[in-house]
């Protein structure tokens, strides 16, 4: 009897410690992708304002479907990027101690080069040296811009129907 | 309970609900609590670690037991997702030679990467990219963090630009989904993030690189087992076929190029062959669930000057 008394107040700050967790952060957000673009409007189309890095931090504003409006505060500008490039945790670059004891006992903060890194791609290509890197490489080479995509759409006569992105 | 009970419960939970909005810095010492044993043993360890109680390998173990439940593949940052990515798409261009003609690769990547921005996941760490192998073999393959191949066997089934638009759309949707990273058994990535949770404290030592190293190694070794042998799952292979209709409609490609490269693969894989074969359910079951969102098959009109740039880039493929 006591216990389902309790049950309400349980679930409660089960909830509310779940939603604390949202309020601990200041509205904000990191980039999670090496790079991404701030856009005038809600689509892949819309014109690019400012480039965003891997752990550059931006303020939402507000959201549309799988587009949030941020703010960079480091370049004064107010756009779009796609929910895709963005966690709600904080990515650090360099951390410090504090920001590791952080890391461990939380899921606020991600650890930037944390886990499968570069000097794991490093000790496993010297354990694998069979492995051709090289096309890979080449491959990431292959960008292709986003002027060029527009244009490509445009003379196959792609159109989008219920919005492009 | 009851439903008596239930609405009671419900009515109260609302009540503190409503006490617990004035008073929550009170109460956010609990409350964090709520979050599960986890952080709990986390804290117990660290601390115990930081005042000499545990060796570092204790810690370990006590992190490693109270992580275990928690931690999957969701976990699996874009950074490290992509580093996997590349070991997968090494493995697979060292079995299988790249195709060299920049004409063709150009076309399928831009392509490709303007139906990965209609996809449910268009930014990746390092963005997707397309790569054709030189095999006649009817195959194609999509590693982690969107490093996509696909064999000229496979290129020569598309008739059209909506067909290829179709083959490359199910490849991005198994990145998108993330299917290549749930083909890591579930106790490396236990292993590889709470290796992680301690690693951090100390720089990465010999010893942790070297166990990383070996996780990381086993993690490519069971995606390219997947990918080459045993195939994923039917319910995989079904999502990724409904979510490349959804990619291809949301652009505004004809879904039925879908169909219509099923039926061209249809008429020249072996079943249980090398490819697809082995690793794809049959594309006669594969158009049965495709026709049930995209209805009876219409062929696809091929729009003149999509036709002709298809024709002509693909001409050496």
């Amino acid at each position: 009897m006591v216990l389902r008394r309790l049950l309400p107040l349980i679930f409660c700050l089960c909830v509310m410690g779940t939603s604390a967790a949202w309020s601990a952060d200041d509205g904000s957000m990191s980039v999670q992708v090496k790079q991404s673009q701030v856009r005038t409007a809600p689509s892949f189309l819309a014109r690019i304002m400012a480039t965003l890095n891997y752990g550059d931090r931006v303020y939402i504003v507000s959201r549309q479907g799988t587009w949030v409006q941020v703010f960079l505060a480091s370049a004064g500008v107010k756009g779009w990027v796609h929910s895709s490039a963005l966690t709600t945790q904080k990515i650090v670059l360099k951390a410090g101690a504090a920001d590791v004891n952080k890391t461990a006992t939380s899921d606020e903060l991600a650890l930037a080069g944390k886990g499968f890194n570069k000097k794991v791609e490093g000790e496993y290509r010297n354990k694998n040296k069979n492995l051709d890197y090289a096309p890979i490489d080449r491959m990431e080479q292959m960008k292709v811009s986003q002027s060029a995509i527009r244009k490509f759409l445009k003379k196959g006569a792609v159109s989008p129907q219920g919005g492009a992105q | 309970m009851k439903k008596n009970a239930r609405r009671e419960f419900m009515a109260a939970a609302g009540r503190y609900a409503l006490y617990g909005l004035g008073v929550a810095p009170l109460f956010s010492a609990i409350m964090s609590g709520c979050e599960g044993m986890e952080e709990a043993t986390t804290i117990g360890a660290s601390l115990g670690q930081a005042t000499g109680v545990l060796t570092g390998q204790q810690a370990e173990s006590i992190i490693k037991s109270g992580q275990a439940v928690a931690r999957g593949f969701q976990d699996i940052t874009p950074e490290q997702e992509y580093y996997i990515g590349r070991a997968v798409g090494a493995s697979l261009v060292t079995r299988y030679q790249p195709f060299g003609n920049r004409t063709a690769n150009l076309y399928i990547n831009t392509l490709g990467q303007a139906l990965a921005q209609v996809s449910d996941l268009p930014e990746t760490f390092n963005g997707y990219h397309f790569l054709i192998l030189n095999s006649n073999e009817i195959n194609a393959f999509a590693a982690p963090g969107g490093l996509i191949f696909v064999t000229r066997g496979m290129l020569q089934l598309c008739r059209n630009e909506d067909a290829l638009a179709a083959v490359l759309a199910h490849e991005i949707a198994h990145v998108a989904h993330r299917h290549g990273l749930q083909a890591i058994k579930k106790s490396r990535v236990t292993t590889a993030l709470s290796t992680l949770a301690v690693e951090g404290a100390k720089n990465l030592g010999g010893q942790e690189l070297a166990e990383l190293t070996r996780t990381f190694e086993d993690s490519i070794t069971d995606i390219t087992a997947t990918l080459v042998n045993s195939g994923y799952s039917l319910a995989f292979e079904k999502q990724a076929d409904n979510a490349a209709v959804t990619i291809l409609q949301r652009i505004g490609y004809d879904p039925n190029g879908l169909v219509d490269m099923l039926t061209q693969m249809n008429t020249r894989l072996a079943p249980g062959g090398p490819g697809f074969g082995r690793t794809h359910p049959t594309p006669g079951v594969r158009i049965d669930y495709v026709q049930k969102r995209t209805g009876v098959f219409k062929p696809v009109q091929n729009q003149p000057s999509r036709q002709v740039r298809f024709k002509r880039l693909m001409k050496d493929v």
